[in-house]
């Protein structure tokens, strides 16, 4: 049952529904009674993307076709490239889809500026991306999800991480109508490093699922996972985030947190954070939190000169601001931190 | 400079200042002493607006301006500071940017213009070094992991850099040794000038002989039961509160 599946045989029984445990906040079958057309070709656009001139190169993707070199995301050996990839949604209601893969040999680096872009309204987009990482290599995904909220949207990442690789995600997103973002690690411990972050920023009717699932497979592996999300109006969260410890896995260290702000009465969090361990020699916490903002932080700040909607902005954003304070490149950081900015919630 | 006129305010239903009157003229420093329960920071927090102490009856003004229907920023830019008995932890926010945010704010509601970051920094500089608050703390969430002597510290800290006219200090005592106390009270003592005037809210007298007071009122039950000199404040230590219970 996936998007994809749905969308290559023209057939809505494939879409996942709330009979799929995964898929029970984010039913897709209830929604779609019918697929809209396959999405017409359509040129690039003009404007630079929300990460600007960042990175030497730039894979472009509209409406499920792939308009640049899609070969820029396999690099050899050693090599170090920082890389725009833009899928980019320009068709209102209708459906495309596009796989694609990222693969990093021995001791290779990849920055990904990875940008979902909605310029029209109502579409129903599906991104697949197959991630291999060869021995050592270090792949730096960052995605702006910035789907129009109208829109359909499903973003899947498959992981397959060799000895002593590392992967450092960051995921942003502002939803969609519907929208899932789910990223699958197969982590082989032997000093494989995980760093999966990720916010979400919702208001109106906005929906965004950040699922994820890390299975350790060998010894001495770590994950480490940072979600926030602010969620107002009737907007919907929500975190699924599965760490899987296998038999034999020792000294697997994986943390997981999930911490979320909730600023209107009508706005929902679902989350199911777990962590399935089948090793004896772990080490493995899970925090998760859902409040609102302090009241009393909010009043010391007026009482300091700073206006009730400034000082709501200020927190939300140092909320968050954890979050994006982990991306390791300065330019990169703050150009997420800008974007966020931009959509800020409340 | 602050009059306070038959002041009334309640809690939820309770109701806990009870017709306080009181004047503070500009240049001077007032205690306001009293038992728990007696309606110190309720006082403090209806001066300052804060949500769900509501005014029944009576007046506060600033400078004959009408404190009482102006929002806590307003009354900010206007030059009131409260120094606050549990000063609040801003997660994510180091403290320079949360000042400077602030008296930028203070600024821009004034009609001035917003100071420079070079500007600021040598501010902060030269505040942090008078009152031996290591810079580096500057640069931390503001309050997040601090002691209790370091966030009575950065209260003072930010009054320095906001340079408010008046100022209410509510326990500013409480949590601090005898060495942060003298720092504290060494802060407060520099800022007093012939235009500002300070509203000193302490249950013990200890505090006083650090910062003395022109004047002393007693508040019990919601209302000043008593005003004197400073020796009022050694009475009350001697002697303790009760008569003044009685007296309400």
């Amino acid at each position: 049952m996936s998007l994809s599946a749905a969308l290559r045989d023209r057939d809505v029984a494939q879409l996942p529904s709330r009979r799929d445990e995964d898929w029970r906040w984010t039913d897709l079958r209830a929604l779609i009674r019918e697929l809209p057309p396959a999405s017409p070709e359509a040129p690039a656009p003009a404007n630079p993307g929300p990460f600007g001139d960042l990175g030497e190169a730039e894979v472009m993707v509209v409406n499920g076709r792939v308009l640049g070199e899609a070969a820029l995301l396999r690099l050899p050996p050693g090599l170090s490239r920082t890389l725009r990839l833009r899928i980019v949604s320009a068709a209102a209601e209708t459906s495309h889809g596009v796989r694609l893969s990222v693969e990093l040999g021995e001791g290779a680096r990849l920055t990904l500026l990875e940008s979902h872009e909605g310029l029209a309204a109502g579409y129903l987009a599906d991104a697949e991306l197959d991630i291999k990482l060869a021995k050592d290599a270090r792949l730096d995904r960052i995605v702006l999800a910035g789907d129009e909220a109208e829109a359909v949207s499903v973003n899947t990442a498959e992981v397959e991480l060799a000895a002593g690789a590392q992967l450092a995600q960051t995921v942003m997103t502002t939803g969609a109508k519907r929208q899932r973002i789910e990223t699958r690690v197969r982590h082989p411990g032997q000093g494989a490093h995980v760093r999966m972050d990720g916010v979400y920023l919702l208001a109106g009717r906005t929906h965004a699922d950040l699922t994820s699932g890390v299975t350790h497979a060998g010894l001495d592996g770590t994950t480490d996972q940072l979600i926030k999300g602010v969620v107002a109006d009737q907007a919907r969260g929500v975190f699924q985030g599965r760490i899987t410890v296998a038999e034999g896995a020792d000294r697997t260290d994986a943390r997981m947190g999930h911490h979320a702000l909730i600023l209107s009465d009508r706005a929902e969090i679902d989350a199911k954070p777990e962590l399935l361990i089948f090793a004896d020699d772990v080490a493995c916490a899970h925090g998760n939190t859902i409040g609102a903002l302090d009241e009393d932080a909010i009043f010391y700040a007026r009482q300091r000169g700073v206006p009730e909607a400034q000082a709501r902005a200020l927190l939300t954003e140092a909320f968050v601001g954890e979050v994006i304070d982990r991306i390791k490149d300065e330019a990169v950081r703050e150009a997420v931190r800008a974007w966020a900015a931009e959509r800020r919630v409340g | 400079m602050l009059s306070i006129q038959n002041l009334h305010a309640r809690v939820e239903e309770a109701e806990i200042l009870k017709g306080l009157s009181l004047d503070l003229p500009a240049g001077e420093v007032h205690a306001i002493m009293g038992p728990n329960g007696a309606g110190k920071s309720t006082l403090s927090y209806v001066l300052t607006g804060r949500d769900g102490y509501e005014v029944t009856q009576g007046s506060a003004t600033l400078d004959g301006e009408d404190l009482l229907s102006l929002e806590p920023e307003e009354r900010a830019a206007r030059g009131l500071f409260l120094s606050f008995q549990y000063p609040l932890e801003i997660p994510g926010v180091p403290a320079m940017t949360f000042i400077r945010t602030a008296l930028n704010a203070q600024r821009k509601a004034r009609g001035e213009a917003e100071v420079t970051a070079p500007e600021f920094l040598k501010l902060a500089r030269e505040t942090a070094k008078q009152l031996r608050i290591d810079f580096d703390m500057l640069k931390r969430p503001l309050n997040v992991g601090f002691s209790g002597g370091e966030k009575k510290r950065m209260e003072i800290f930010q009054m320095a850099m906001l340079s408010p006219r008046l100022l209410i200090l509510d326990e500013t005592d409480s949590g601090l040794d005898i060495d942060a106390l003298k720092i504290v009270a060494d802060g407060v003592n520099a800022m007093r000038r012939p235009d500002r005037a300070m509203l000193v809210i302490t249950h013990y007298q200890r505090l006083l002989d650090y910062i003395r007071p022109d004047r002393v009122h007693v508040l019990s039950a919601g209302r000043i039961v008593a005003s004197g000199g400073p020796e009022l404040a050694l009475e009350l230590e001697r002697e303790g509160y009760d008569k003044y219970a009685r007296a309400a």
